[in-house]
């Protein structure tokens, strides 16, 4: 049992830290990413994760015509700003937020319903780190009730 | 491992032929690993989805809900899932046409259920005690009915349960379409912008399907019979929305615009006949009738 021991230590740190930085993501979402909302209401999907630097995530949604949606896309503080595009079934690059000074909301309402693709990258950083940095990322979605 | 041009077979991406030379190497397999995309499927929340049906002309009808008394049945976890979605949006429902009282035993069932599945701080005391003070400002219910969704969505998630927060989902997306395809009733098809939006939802059930396939088996390779059965119980719904057409144009941004909501502009062509909505609407009410039982 004891040359075990270290093996059961060890795994039991790891367990404890992925819960540990899952609830760190959790937090964030709700408690900092939600703001970004202010003045539209959350839908109550949770969409996070931890992401590392070089890394993408995509996300699909249908949005429907006549409501008023914010997209929200926020990381931690570990992270650089996260850049972010939205693509139309075409492929078509709708919003970009490197032509937006690296915005983390996006206002947007629909003609007619249409399903978009949230491209979403974590950009490596400019500073040379011995280990890429790894931190929350969060895609959250407002609407305004009419 | 090989790159999408050689699955292809034909043509890399600059047109020419694909020879032997475009094979990746083992080293190549390394970019792929830091390529790996997390992917998410969103579907309409329950709240979004009775916004949805009310931006579409529903008009509030408490008999269509499911009944209350119902949540004495709900024993295995795949029933609870279904109906924690279910509660949430008949919740959401009853919160947006002002139905306070309602509202609040919906409440109550949403978080005896959430309790009864181990999501002990979705709803907690003090989330019941703010509904009750403040039933009749609708921005703070529906504030609150968003932060116990969102508890118990991240609870799911974040404990390797992300096939029970499908299952969540799946349930109040249903529960939608019902409540929404009950409105219609007996009137006619063409021209209804409730029948419409319901139609539109076919953009969603390809959602529905790509998230159930991805969590059909964990980690370990292991199916989740849940989610199989799930997914076989959603066959006549599929075939019901396979007969009806939904096309969208590519879409153009209004630059023209100076407002601060940018506008997408697009088109949508919707061919539905009343047969296939008759289908559609049938096949839901099976489907719906069977999860709340």
């Amino acid at each position: 049992m004891k040359k075990y021991l270290p093996y059961i230590v060890t795994l039991a740190a790891l367990i404890a830290f992925n819960q540990s930085v899952s609830a760190q993501c959790k937090g964030f979402a709700k408690k900092l990413c939600k703001l970004e909302l202010t003045g539209y209401i959350h839908d109550g999907n949770y969409h996070a994760a931890i992401l590392t630097e070089g890394e993408e995530a995509e996300l699909y949604k249908t949005f429907y015509s006549g409501q008023n949606y914010r997209l929200a896309v926020c990381g931690s503080e570990t992270l650089p700003p996260i850049e972010f595009q939205v693509v139309d079934a075409y492929k078509n690059v709708l919003y970009d937020n490197n032509q937006h000074n690296d915005s983390g909301t996006w206002d947007f309402k629909l003609e007619s319903s249409q399903q978009l693709k949230i491209v979403v990258k974590v950009p490596v950083s400019a500073q040379k780190t011995e280990f890429p940095n790894s931190g929350c990322v969060a895609i959250m979605f407002g609407f305004q009730d009419k | 491992m090989l790159n999408d041009s050689c699955r292809s077979g034909k043509k890399g991406q600059d047109g020419k032929e694909v020879g032997l030379e475009d094979f990746l190497s083992e080293e190549d397999i390394f970019d792929d690993i830091d390529k790996a995309k997390k992917i998410f499927y969103s579907l309409p929340s329950p709240l979004e989805t009775a916004m949805l049906i009310k931006s579409a002309g529903a008009t509030y009808n408490e008999t269509v809900l499911n009944d209350l008394a119902n949540v004495e049945k709900y024993s295995t976890n795949k029933s609870k899932a279904l109906n924690l979605g279910i509660y949430t949006t008949d919740l959401s429902f009853a919160c947006l046409f002002d139905q306070a009282q309602t509202s609040l035993k919906y409440m109550d069932a949403t978080r005896r259920l959430a309790t009864e599945m181990g999501i002990n701080d979705a709803i907690d005391e003090e989330t019941m005690k703010r509904l009750e003070q403040n039933l009749n400002k609708r921005e703070i219910v529906m504030d609150i009915i968003s932060e116990t969704f969102l508890n118990s969505s991240s609870y799911l998630k974040e404990n390797d349960q992300q096939e029970v927060a499908a299952i969540v989902l799946v349930g109040g997306w249903i529960e939608g379409l019902y409540i929404g395809s009950q409105m219609v009733g007996p009137n006619p098809v063409q021209g209804n912008k409730l029948v419409d939006r319901i139609a539109e939802q076919k953009l969603s059930f390809s959602i529905v399907e790509r998230m159930l396939q991805d969590n059909k088996q964990n980690q370990l390779g292991e199916e989740n019979r849940d989610i199989v059965e799930l997914i076989n119980e959603l066959h006549s719904v599929k075939t019901a929305f396979e007969k009806i057409e939904v096309q969208t144009s590519a879409v153009k941004v209004d630059a023209s615009d100076t407002s601060a909501v940018t506008v997408l502009k697009s088109q949508t062509k919707i061919t539905v006949t009343p047969e296939a909505f008759a289908e559609l609407q049938a096949a839901v009410k099976s489907l719906r009738n069977n999860f709340v039982q």
